[in-house]
């Protein structure tokens, strides 16, 4: 057995309120493909951004090639061969493949004046030596974002790199695109470059994987020859997990009206044939991993976003929905993860936010707003949703973040809505606020409204929903009654790219 | 295996051609039409005497607008570059007229201030980290209350034209009489020209568009952002002050009061000449293009006798359709 290119152990780190690592193990070998594999928020970018400098470990010890070490940037860790491709890409559009590559390191023909002819030809040699197919004069805007991989790959390599780290490269990706990503893998694997991949399609890791590594909740779970255990095996060592005490409620039988029916929904690559019912009195949870298309949908939906084709009915009419404003009118409301960034007015008071949604009803003469009637309305939601609250002129930054995303659903039920669309309701909010929010979310089915529920976090969709559907890839892979769900099969469905069906 | 794709001349025009490209092909277009156009219209407008006036006043706001260019290429914007001007051309004059220095240093201290007043710019706005829109707004105002001050509200005027006669005169005109270019039109193109090559040659120039076009990306790859954006807003300084040298040249003395409204032009300027307000893209030929439009629709306005006060709202007019052109042209190609 050759010597490790990385031996990771006992890596612990904490952000505010999270232990987001936990006691952590991790190595990688010289030619050797090293999947990392875990449920969203399970600790496997944060493991690999400890690795390579983004984030400094609270414990824990780090050997390169046999040395202990302290990374403390990611200039250090590019000086110790280790680079990491990060999900979000970091291009500049507007610069050519070539300058992107060399970006902070260009060869200069004297000190500042920049040798251009130079840095195409070792960009071309470095391609060359990487049997990539890329044109160095190309301006990046120009490229698909396979491309952008593959040149975030270069880049890396650039730096003589002997460890390789990606993060969900496959996330954006077409199967062609895939099978190329996968040929250069192999390729660098070749020259003894150890990589780590970090993945949550199991379907892939089999076609590109030596040893696969479990995360799950920040802790190591296992680490076994990819050839040895089955997808099933490996579906079970992410979920696992027991930190769900509460007793999952039954759910009530809701009626049968349907309230929202949505047919055929697509949008270019990211909502496929998407077609689902909501009833009255309904929770319906939509399960799948990031980039399944969940968000997608519901901005749609809720006319955010536009759509290719698909209709949507409400209440057994078509609508046509095209703008949120539209949306809203049929009782439609959109409750965004971000809550911050689009669903509340951050620097306005509690009263404010929470008549926002249906000003036009407070409206005297001359649009003057009605001080009176937008004071009844605000205090009736605060009493009916037990926002904790000094005052109706509190300004809504100064709540916390469970009284916040009550806010917002009290900004929709002034606005009379009766389809009620969560996009990760506790997402960012401590465990004592989120019962409470499961609570009020039951409480709104039990009065009548129609919820979709998107959420990452299986136990909250088996805990919550009458019905679960399952996302991935843009399409609608299985849906679920309360009573047959379970986290693998969610999984399951959640894990089926359309290639592997 | 086959060649990783040389650099033919195709690819080379096919990656050009696109964008900001297209914009300066039709910007010269319409400079072309607007020059037509006023022919026809006015008798007075098509005659040497008169592209002379074009060229003179071109090369004041176009000077401003090469600064401009790079400012606008990074993501910024500098609304100070007009007053800086005026207080530059007031700090030229008072050096030469009120103590006495020789006229080259007085275009040295005129060039410096505005160099100091850029690097100010830019220690707000990438050090302290000030909206480049308020913090250039800040320093626009400081600078003509300066110019006010410092003047003592009253016009500087040089004791001697040997200035007016380094930038007005024609170095070209007495070698061929018939072609009398004046110096300021040599000055503006030789400014022009070292913008370019910093702009498309230099390390400098090379930040400038990536920080333009994705900072947080430059900055991960080790790119000094705060120092480069300081050097990019003192560039702009830098120019302005060879704008105020050149415009105290061109009347013989420093008005403190005038400046105001030419940040507008150099940035109409850059703008119509194809550089993205949302940075990343533009280039200094589109930049020069832009100004000669300017200063062509303000010079045949004049002619044709449309009142001044018209003027100001045809400028005005320009910039907001430029700026519509330039949003148009970015969702063009988002899509």
């Amino acid at each position: 057995m050759p010597e490790p290119l990385v031996e990771m152990h006992g890596i612990s780190k904490d952000f505010p309120g999270v232990h987001a690592l936990v006691d952590c193990h991790f190595d990688l070998y010289p030619g050797e493909v090293h999947a990392l594999v875990g449920e969203n928020g399970a600790g496997k970018s944060t493991l690999m951004k400890v690795l390579s400098g983004v984030y400094r470990r609270d414990a824990g010890t780090i050997k390169v090639k046999g040395l202990p070490v302290n990374i403390s940037t990611t200039r250090a860790a590019q000086r110790l061969g280790i680079s990491m491709i990060h999900q979000e890409l970091n291009l500049m559009p507007h610069l050519t493949v070539a300058q992107n590559i060399y970006i902070g390191r260009e060869p200069q023909v004297v000190p500042s004046v920049l040798n251009e002819k130079a840095l195409n030809d070792e960009a071309a040699k470095l391609f060359e030596t990487l049997h990539l197919r890329l044109d160095p004069l190309k301006r990046v805007s120009s490229l698909a974002v396979a491309q952008h991989q593959m040149i975030e790959i270069a880049k890396a390599l650039s730096f003589n790199s002997d460890v390789l780290i990606m993060d969900e490269p496959t996330a954006a990706l077409t199967d062609t695109e895939i099978d190329e990503l996968f040929r250069i893998t192999r390729a660098l694997r070749e020259r003894g470059v150890g990589i780590v991949h970090i993945s949550h399609r199991l379907q892939e890791l089999k076609q590109i994987s030596d040893r696969v590594t479990v995360m799950r909740d920040g802790h190591y779970v296992d680490t076994r020859p990819t050839a040895d255990v089955s997808t099933d095996q490996i579906i079970s060592m992410m979920v696992g997990r027991t930190i769900f005490e509460a007793v999952p409620e039954v759910p009530e039988h809701p009626s049968e009206e349907v309230v929202l029916e949505v047919r055929n929904l697509n949008r270019g690559r990211v909502i496929r044939d998407v077609s689902f019912r909501l009833r009255r009195g309904e929770i319906v949870g939509i399960a799948g991993l990031v980039g399944a298309g969940r968000t997608e949908v519901a901005r749609a939906v809720f006319g955010a976003d536009p759509f290719d084709s698909g209709e949507i009915f409400v209440k057994g009419t078509k609508v046509a929905i095209k703008s949120p404003s539209d949306a809203a009118s049929h009782g439609i409301g959109y409750l965004s993860e971000d809550r911050k960034r689009y669903g509340l007015a951050l620097g306005l008071d509690l009263e404010t936010n929470l008549v926002l949604a249906a000003m036009r009803r407070f409206l005297g003469p001359l649009g003057v707003i009605r001080g009176a009637l937008t004071r009844l309305a605000a205090d009736r939601q605060v009493q009916n949703l037990a926002i904790k609250t000094p005052s109706l002129k509190q300004t809504v930054r100064n709540l916390s973040g469970g009284t916040q995303q009550k806010v917002v659903v009290g900004k929709w039920l002034t606005a009379d809505t009766e389809i009620l669309i969560f996009d990760e309701p506790t997402r960012g909010i401590d465990v004592g606020a989120k019962s409470e929010i499961y609570r009020l979310l039951n409480d709104l089915a039990r009065e009548g409204k129609a919820i979709v529920m998107i959420s990452s976090e299986l136990p909250e969709i088996l805990r919550m929903s009458h019905r679960v559907i399952v996302m991935c890839e843009g399409r609608v892979t299985g849906e679920l009654t309360a009573g047959e769900a379970t986290q693998e099969k969610i999984m399951t469905f959640a894990t089926q790219r359309a290639s592997a069906v | 295996m086959t060649k990783p794709a040389s650099p033919s001349f195709s690819t080379a025009v096919g990656a050009r051609l696109r964008g900001d490209a297209i914009q300066q092909v039709l910007a010269f277009g319409a400079l072309i039409l607007l020059v037509l156009l006023f022919s026809f219209w006015s008798p007075y407008f098509f005659n040497v005497p008169n592209f002379n006036n074009i060229v003179e006043a071109t090369s004041v706001v176009g000077v401003l607008a090469l600064g401009a260019t790079f400012v606008i290429v990074s993501g910024g914007i500098d609304l100070s570059v007009g007053t800086v001007m005026t207080l530059s051309a007031v700090m030229c004059a008072t050096a030469v007229a009120k103590w006495n220095l020789p006229v080259p240093l007085g275009i040295l201290v005129g060039i410096l201030t505005g160099g100091l007043m850029g690097l100010a710019n830019g220690f707000l706005i990438a050090r302290l980290k000030l909206p480049p829109f308020i913090a250039t707004l800040g320093t626009l105002n400081v600078a003509r209350g300066l110019a006010l001050v410092i003047a003592g509200l009253l016009p500087v005027y040089f004791p001697t034209d040997e200035l007016q006669g380094m930038v007005m005169g024609s170095a070209v005109g007495s070698v061929f009489p018939e072609f009398p270019l004046p110096n300021i039109a040599v000055i503006f193109l030789g400014a022009a020209i070292l913008a370019a090559f910093i702009l498309s040659k230099t390390v400098l120039g090379r930040y400038t568009y990536a920080i333009g076009s994705n900072e947080e990306a430059a900055r991960l790859s080790g790119v000094n952002t705060v120092r480069w954006k300081m050097a990019v807003y003192t560039l702009a300084g830098l120019f302005a002050g060879l704008g105020g040298v050149m415009i105290a040249a061109r009347v013989n003395s420093a008005q403190p009061s005038t400046g105001f409204g030419y940040e507008l032009q150099a940035i109409t300027a850059v703008v119509i000449g194809g550089t993205s307000l949302s940075g990343g893209e533009g280039a200094i030929i589109g930049t020069i293009i832009g100004a000669f439009i300017v200063n062509t629709l303000t010079n045949g306005l004049e002619l044709v006798n449309i009142p001044q006060e018209w003027q100001i709202v045809a400028t005005g007019a320009v910039v907001i359709v430029a700026v519509y052109l330039d949003i148009v042209r970015r969702r063009g190609r988002a899509s």
